[in-house]
């Protein structure tokens, strides 16, 4: 038996609850993506019930359906061209006149609406009382209550869901907004000249459109002109008209008229469904709110919780990612048993597990990440994080919001991308992501502290912390530069509601954290795959290069030379010879290691690219480092173990490479110029990854290469030159 | 007088929204309507932005936005 198929839009304002409704309805079994063409967050779920079977689209939370934010564009659009079978409106009980502005833009789109009354507990511990019967009976559209938190009146809400697809609700509604007789006759006269002049082809309701086109609402202009060919024009003339002499009328714009008057038939309704108690309550959220934003307290308790989720992220993700580390090792190790020698053995193992192995790496760090920001954002934590830190962000021309995905960028730029989906604004979205990157990450702290360490001693410190400070100013100074040049326009209002803080569901923590770790996994995956396998093929392919000299039987034959001798030997010296046979034969092993990668795609293309580097101070060696630390910064070092030191196994605390470094011709200066080298350039592919996933388009991912890159010259540049002028090499 | 010049603690009036199309048409779907009854709940430590309380609910502004709301009939403490 094949099932009938309902589409289920979900509306409702921010914080009303919406996505506890979402998680409670379809469980686990939810799809995440993006509207087509644009970043914002799209979720569809699934549920059967009753022999149909339910397709559940969760809109974009917003407060009204004008055309200002894409996200209400979004909504709107899915509603008036996808034509769901019922749109349930999600209300906040306890903030009915505001969330009912949402509700009446709903029904007037002549779709069939149900209202969910959400939270009403809450609304009588503040004893506000809902008569849901008299709402329904007003507005002639279908309540139902629910409690999302505590999983009360999902039953119900389907059962409303199918009877309102199967019942035949007389569309358009009777009771409706009344926008004063001068709106009123100017709707009904653009209505009348809408109708004689080609409607057929404007697909939605006539009335509607009218009442748009007089707030100049300029995706209906659009539609309008499109459709209409012709007679557009003459329509578009006409609604300008009635506009401008209801302008000159009221002294006032339309929509504000409008606004008004929607504001006003609320009000006439919440009198009629709402019963205030006098009984005095206690509101524990403002008592919080006293203590977390208060003026001397509230940014040192923030510190606080920044710190706290860090040592988490880090402190306990450290533990497994030791396991990941130790199962990857052991998946190499088995899978170089089971595959013969070989190229295929070199590219499963050293290419393919290490690739995946890098991305798995970071998984817990992202899962608890994640976890951490999902509280923030359900206990409503997040809105308060803004509202402390607006002012700071403020001057690069940033929302408050944009600190925390910033923050998060020092421990790991990938997930600190994906966390501006909190931003609402494209354009701070797109700004901040674009300056995440100069946040230093975690990743790149053994860079600097093998250099730093090797040229700078006692004062490490203070270099690597310069070096953190530098990431700050250019993000500072290119987050200025960003928006008055390619990112230019009003910063969007700042207006940003403080929801009451709730006490998060552990269900909908890990639906959060979980639907964004999945597709860190699976996109991310992919691009960084091909990555790790193009730079694995380029540092070992040739394979069959004509080496200086057959290292291999040079070995051999030391080795033989040195057993006859150490048999011979005794005590002390048998040991002493021992330790120098391995010496020299490890030092001829790097040699040729080092030999090979000079050889290899990548050594040729660090040879060909040195005349670049070497204005800011760079050998052809550090060139194939900073070449493979496209891929991820951790490989920088143990790239700059194999050239320079000719250690096999080289570290942060690898002294030899120190003594290399030195004796290599790498300064004091050219060490700091490589360091804000690798400080501004292009973070990793992963973050390449990120970034294009969460812009939707490789335009501002390629964007990002080159200005990082590009930026990343330049500095060090300045500071290899200008050091150089003055005398500081 | 502007919404921005309250204190913490004060409550006013609303006469009109000033500013630009989007902003302005912002507030006014917020509730920020002509005779709606605003708190000044706090200013954030930086002293920006400020935190209002209006038809039941906590909402934040900049202080350069609540500059463009205009008020009347302030009361509440000094």
């Amino acid at each position: 038996m094949s099932s009938k198929v309902i589409t289920v839009a979900l509306a409702g304002n921010p914080n009303s609850g919406k996505s506890t409704i979402f998680n409670n309805l379809t469980g686990t079994r939810q799809k995440v993506g993006n509207w087509p063409g644009v970043t914002v967050e799209k979720k569809e779920g699934h549920l059967t019930a009753d022999g149909y079977h339910l397709t559940i689209v969760d809109l974009p939370g917003t407060y009204s359906l004008t055309a200002y934010s894409l996200e209400e564009i979004v909504a709107r659009n899915f509603i008036l061209d996808e034509k769901p079978d019922v749109v349930v409106d999600i209300l906040d009980c306890s903030n009915l006149e505001r969330n009912l502005y949402l509700a009446t833009q709903l029904s007037e789109l002549d779709t069939k609406v149900i209202f969910v009354l959400n939270m009403a507990d809450i609304a009588e511990e503040r004893g506000i009382e809902i008569d849901g019967d008299k709402l329904s009976e007003l507005l002639d559209v279908p309540v139902v209550f629910t409690v999302g938190n505590k999983g009360k009146g999902t039953h119900e809400l389907i059962k409303a869901i199918i009877s309102a697809t199967e019942s035949h609700t007389e569309l358009p509604r009777t009771r409706r907004v009344y926008y004063g007789r001068e709106i009123e006759k100017a709707i009904s006269e653009l209505t009348e000249f809408i109708k004689a002049n080609n409607s057929k082809k404007l697909p939605y309701n006539i009335r509607w459109i009218a009442i748009k086109l007089l707030e100049d609402d300029r995706i209906v202009k659009e539609q309008v002109r499109k459709t209409a060919d012709s007679q557009g024009e003459a329509i578009l003339k006409q609604a300008y008209l009635k506009r401008k002499n209801l302008r000159d009328f009221f002294n006032e714009d339309p929509e504000i008229l409008m606004t008004d008057h929607r504001y006003g038939f609320i009000a006439g309704i919440i009198k009629e469904v709402i019963r205030r108690n006098s009984k005095s309550h206690v509101d524990v959220s403002r008592q919080i709110d006293l203590v977390l934003t208060n003026r001397l307290l509230g940014l040192p308790i923030f510190v606080f919780f920044i710190w706290a989720m860090f040592q988490l992220t880090f402190s306990l993700g450290s533990y497994p990612v030791g396991w990941i580390d130790a199962g990857m090792g052991w998946l190499g190790q088995t899978a170089s048993e089971i595959i013969p020698d070989g190229p295929l053995a070199d590219l499963i193992v050293d290419g393919v597990i290490a690739g995946v192995g890098s991305v798995a790496i970071f998984m817990p760090n992202i899962l608890i990440l994640f976890f951490c920001i999902a509280v923030f954002e359900d206990t409503g934590y997040m809105a308060r994080a803004a509202f402390l830190m607006d002012k700071v962000m403020h001057l690069i021309g940033l929302h408050g919001k944009s600190f925390i995905p910033l923050l998060m960028g020092f421990g790991c730029n990938v997930p600190a991308i994906m966390a501006t989906r909190t931003l609402e604004s494209e354009k701070d979205r797109i700004l901040t992501i674009l300056i995440i990157p100069l946040m230093s990450c975690s990743a790149r702290l053994p860079v600097y502290i093998l250099l730093a360490g090797t040229f700078f001693g006692a004062s490490a410190g203070n270099v690597i912390f310069s070096i953190y400070a530098l990431g700050i100013v250019l993000a500072v100074t290119m987050g200025r530069l960003f928006r008055s040049t390619i990112l230019r326009g009003k910063t969007a209002p700042f207006v940003m509601e403080l929801p009451p803080y709730r006490t998060p569901m552990l269900k909908g923590l890990l639906i959060h954290m979980w639907d964004r770790s999945k597709v860190f996994l699976r996109k991310m995956g992919g691009i960084i795959l091909i990555g790790s396998v193009t730079v694995w093929f380029l540092s070992t392919f040739p394979r069959q290069v004509q080496l200086s000299k057959d290292y291999d039987s040079e070995i051999a034959a030391l080795t033989a030379e040195y057993s006859s001798r150490i048999s011979a030997a005794r005590g002390d010296l048998r040991q002493k010879l021992i330790a120098e046979r391995d010496r020299i034969a490890s030092a001829f092993e790097g040699e040729k290691a080092r030999e090979k990668v000079e050889k290899s795609y990548i050594g040729r293309l660090g040879k060909a690219l040195s005349p670049v580097f070497a204005p800011i101070g760079i050998d052809w060696r550090g060139s194939v480092a900073l070449l493979s630390g496209f891929v991820a910064k951790e490989i920088v070092v143990s790239t700059m173990g194999v050239l320079y030191a000719g250690e096999a196994e080289a570290d942060e605390e690898s002294n030899a490479l120190k003594g290399a470094l030195k004796k290599s011709g790498m300064t004091h200066l050219s060490a700091y110029a490589m360091m804000t080298f690798v400080l501004i350039y292009v973070p990793c592919i992963a973050t390449v990854a990120a970034i294009k996933h969460e812009t939707n388009s490789w335009k501002w991912a390629l964007f990002s290469i080159t200005y990082s890159t590009a930026l990343a010259w330049l500095v060090a540049f300045v500071i290899y030159q200008g050091g150089k002028a003055f005398g500081l090499a | 007088m502007n919404l921005s010049e309250l204190r913490q603690g004060q409550t006013a009036t609303v006469v009109r929204v000033g500013g630009d199309g989007p902003f302005r048409k912002r507030l006014y779907e917020m509730g920020f309507l002509q005779g709606t009854e605003i708190y000044v709940e706090k200013y954030a430590p930086l002293r920006d932005p400020i935190e209002v309380t209006l038809k039941g609910y906590q909402v934040s502004l900049r202080v350069d936005e609540a500059a463009q709301v205009e008020v009347n009939n302030v009361r509440g403490r000094r």
